[in-house]
């Protein structure tokens, strides 16, 4: 019972933690340019809002209805599956690395027919950029998660982290940092964050993400954005849970899931205020120059698989 | 500076035009509806020393005709699509007589800008497609963008043809805010058509409004007085300055660098106040008017060496940055032939290698010095835009601490018209005023937009599609300066 309300809590930190993640590195950017900004809490108050609107579709747009309830469903089973304040989630013992992936990666298919579905130039052109670009980010996250579960010798996740708290020096090690950083890369692309993609853009012919769901309105353009949010939430929370796995709940008990979730949300806050600060100094790569720094990031992740067989 | 006026027949317009393209630029070509006539005014400008020489062409109201030098000059074949939807002036021999400010809804034979076009008649659904050359090619397909955008920007739509992300080619549309400012200008007091002409584009209200009062002095032989050279030079620059800054931020923004452009608008901020000072007015207009101009408040030297330190530090930071140079160079390159073919002007064309400014071809006062780029990418025209804040700034500087501001003596006509040219912060704005009885007869506004958008189109080619935001955005033109 324990496992599903963690897998339960989990869930809506993600979803809810997402959002505000948003919101904080969206106040982070307002304040380096000297203004207010909009309060951390506007992404999660502009779901709310949105999600009591009704949805205007494209003729035939049927796919757009399903499109945001795809991406909410895969992003909310794997925020479930993943140790991220807990390892002793609901379905531990399936959650695989590629289980994670996997689930990610139908969330991003699901946008990138969303995408085409609407029949705009610019849904189209967005959905071929993304598939692009995810061609070459989901290679280095399975490399980078493949890193992480070398010294483990397994690719589940919670014996994973249940096997870096028992050896807390091997976050020091070569092999540790080098995937980190592969799977820092890795979340700041699939992510849409800056310098692969501006999340602040107005300009249709620059966006990635935001291309694709141009022509979504009302409740589905909310579950979109939450999806979006969502994801975001889990990357950062599974690269912190990864890089840095203390905090995590071995054990069962509400004081220890508690403790957890509140790890979870500074290790998470933290990361995304890096990010955000690192993001507000970036200029946007040019399109064709993102996919070196995806290369870069597929190296990493590859080196360190290497270092880490070698390196015991 | 003199303007003569040469009457030339139908028959020998092109020969003399042919003679006078070797040296002059074609810079307006004005249609003046008189009624039993139709008078039709080439004109030709070149410089130092400032020349201005205008063919004067009479026409048959009743099947008017020309034949077209679009063969002989780029500027030509647009201005003759302008005139023929205007004043249904047909020029025969053009390679592309198709409409240019006349969208596919307006009746084909209502001419807006003729005597007696009278009210607008209900304008039909446009049935026409839009009359661009289709790509074809396994792969190729069509981005059209606009004319309603994200942000805010001005109504246009541009039509990509694209492979994968390369631009072969984009077509812009415009003329989707005309004004009819041509024909709202007929009939009024030379103080009012400055007010208009301050009007036609925001961003350039000194350039407008100077150019449309330069050209009514002309044509009423008004004195405009030894003190007005400094003011209005001033203000001329003071407006180069705060476009070219928030030019310089708006870049940086689209290359993702929010914060410079944050930061670059502080200083559009200050400058804006300090003309609103100076002025009256945050747009800078009031100050140029016929036989006047004078300004509020001292100009402001400590602002000037500021801003100018403030410039460097932005430019700087964003040139640091290696990503941000990375999307500026060799961005949509216009090479200088080709800038010189479709007759570019202003910035684009000094980017491109063309020494080409107003300032120095047709001088109304002393002027800072021009300084000519080369590369014609979007990092030169982003190295123009610096180089001139840095050189105007100076200038500015020097005159506010005392230097005196050199008056050109300006030109007296005895036919009733004058012109007006200035160098605006885009490039040479053309004005032509015909004044009857001490009220405007036709007033023909040329805002550099006109001739270089297609050179924006010419220099996407090969261009990638999410590099279009900073390609156009170093052109920097106006829609409203061109729509009219």
């Amino acid at each position: 019972m324990t496992a599903y309300a963690l897998s339960a809590v989990q869930v809506l930190a993600v979803a809810v933690g997402g959002l505000l993640l948003k919101g904080l590195m969206a106040k982070v950017r307002a304040r380096a340019e000297g203004r207010v900004g909009a309060p951390v809490t506007q992404p999660l108050r502009e779901v709310v809002k949105w999600l009591g609107r009704e949805s205007p579709r494209a003729t035939g747009g049927t796919l757009m209805g399903v499109v945001p309830v795809v991406l909410v469903v895969t992003t909310a089973l794997a925020a479930a599956l993943a140790p991220l304040a807990g390892v002793g989630t609901a379905g531990a013992a399936g959650a695989d690395a590629l289980v994670v992936v996997f689930l990610l990666l139908t969330g991003s298919l699901a946008l990138a027919l969303g995408g085409l579905a609407t029949a705009t130039a610019f849904g189209g052109m967005g959905a071929s950029r993304a598939m692009t670009l995810s061609a070459l980010t989901e290679p280095a996250l399975l490399v980078a998660v493949a890193a992480f579960a070398v010294p483990a010798r397994s690719m589940n996740l919670a014996s994973l982290v249940r096997h870096s708290l028992a050896h807390p020096t091997g976050v020091a090690s070569p092999s540790h940092v080098l995937a980190t950083v592969a799977l820092l890369v890795v979340v700041v692309a699939e992510t849409g964050r800056m310098p692969v993609d501006n999340p602040s853009t107005h300009l249709e012919l620059t966006m990635v993400h935001e291309a694709m769901v141009l022509e979504y309105g009302g409740r589905d353009y909310a579950l979109v954005s939450l999806g979006e949010s969502m994801r975001l939430g889990l990357l950062l929370g599974l690269l912190a849970t990864l890089a840095v796995p203390w905090g995590v709940a071995t054990s069962d008990s509400a004081w220890a899931l508690g403790l957890g979730l509140v790890f979870l949300g500074l290790k998470a806050g933290a990361l995304a205020l890096g990010v955000a600060l690192v993001e507000v100094r970036s200029a946007k790569l040019r399109l064709f120059r993102v996919p070196e720094l995806l290369a870069a990031g597929f190296v990493l992740a590859a080196l360190a698989v290497v270092v880490g067989v070698v390196v015991r | 500076m003199s303007r003569r006026v040469e009457p030339t027949a139908v028959g020998e317009l092109r020969t003399r035009a042919t003679s006078l393209l070797a040296t002059h630029r074609l810079a307006a070509v004005v249609p003046h509806d008189e009624g039993t006539r139709l008078r039709v005014v080439y004109v030709f400008l070149a410089g130092p020393p400032d020349d201005r020489v205008e063919l004067e062409v009479v026409l048959d109201p009743g099947a008017p005709a020309v034949p077209s030098l679009a063969d002989l000059s780029f500027a030509a074949g647009r201005f003759e699509r302008a005139m023929r939807d205007g004043f249904g002036v047909e020029p025969v021999g053009h390679p592309s007589p198709r409409p240019l400010s006349r969208h596919g809804h307006w009746p084909a034979d209502y001419h807006p800008l003729r005597r007696d076009a009278g009210p607008r008649p209900p304008l039909a659904s446009d049935t026409t497609p839009f009359p661009f050359s289709p790509v074809e090619g396994t792969g190729v397909y069509e981005i059209p963008v606009g004319p309603v955008h994200a942000g805010l920007i001005e109504p246009g739509h541009f039509r990509f043809s694209v492979v994968g992300e390369t631009i072969l080619k984009m077509t812009p549309r415009l003329w989707f805010v005309q004004r009819g400012l041509e024909k709202l200008a007929e009939g009024c007091t030379p103080a009012r058509l400055v007010e208009l002409a301050e009007r036609v584009s925001g961003d350039s209200a000194v350039a407008h409004g100077l150019a449309a009062t330069l050209a009514l002095e002309e044509a009423l032989g008004t004195d405009p007085g030894p003190s007005t050279a400094r003011a209005r030079a001033s203000l001329l620059e003071i407006e180069r300055v705060t476009r070219h800054v928030a030019g310089l931020g708006a870049l940086a923004n689209d290359v993702g660098l929010s914060v410079v452009h944050a930061r670059a608008l502080t200083v559009v901020e200050r400058l804006t106040r300090h003309g609103a000072e100076l002025t009256g007015h945050r747009l800078l207009r009031g100050v140029a008017r016929p036989g006047a101009g004078a300004l509020r408040a001292p100009l402001d030297v400590a602002l000037y060496r500021e801003v100018a330190e403030r410039v460097e530090e932005l430019v700087g930071s964003v040139l640091a940055n290696t990503v941000a140079v990375d999307r500026l160079d060799g961005t949509a390159v216009l090479r200088g032939d080709d800038a010189r073919r479709l007759d570019t002007l202003g910035v684009v064309a000094r980017a491109s290698g063309l020494d080409l400014d107003a300032r120095v071809e047709h001088p109304f006062a002393g002027s800072p010095r021009t300084r000519v780029g080369s590369g014609g990418d979007v990092r030169a025209r982003f190295d123009q835009r610096h180089g001139e804040v840095r050189d105007s700034l100076e200038w500015l500087a020097r005159v506010a601490t005392g230097d005196e501001v050199a008056a050109t003596p300006s030109a007296r006509s005895d036919d009733g018209a004058g012109l007006g040219v200035v160098e605006g912060f885009r490039g040479t704005v053309v004005h032509r005023v015909t004044v009857e009885g001490g009220r405007v007869a036709r007033w023909s506004v040329t805002d550099p937009s006109f001739l270089n958008w297609p050179a924006l189109a010419l220099a996407l080619r090969d261009t990638i599609v999410p590099d279009f935001p900073v390609a156009n955005k170093s052109f920097d033109l106006s829609y409203a300066g061109n729509d009219l």
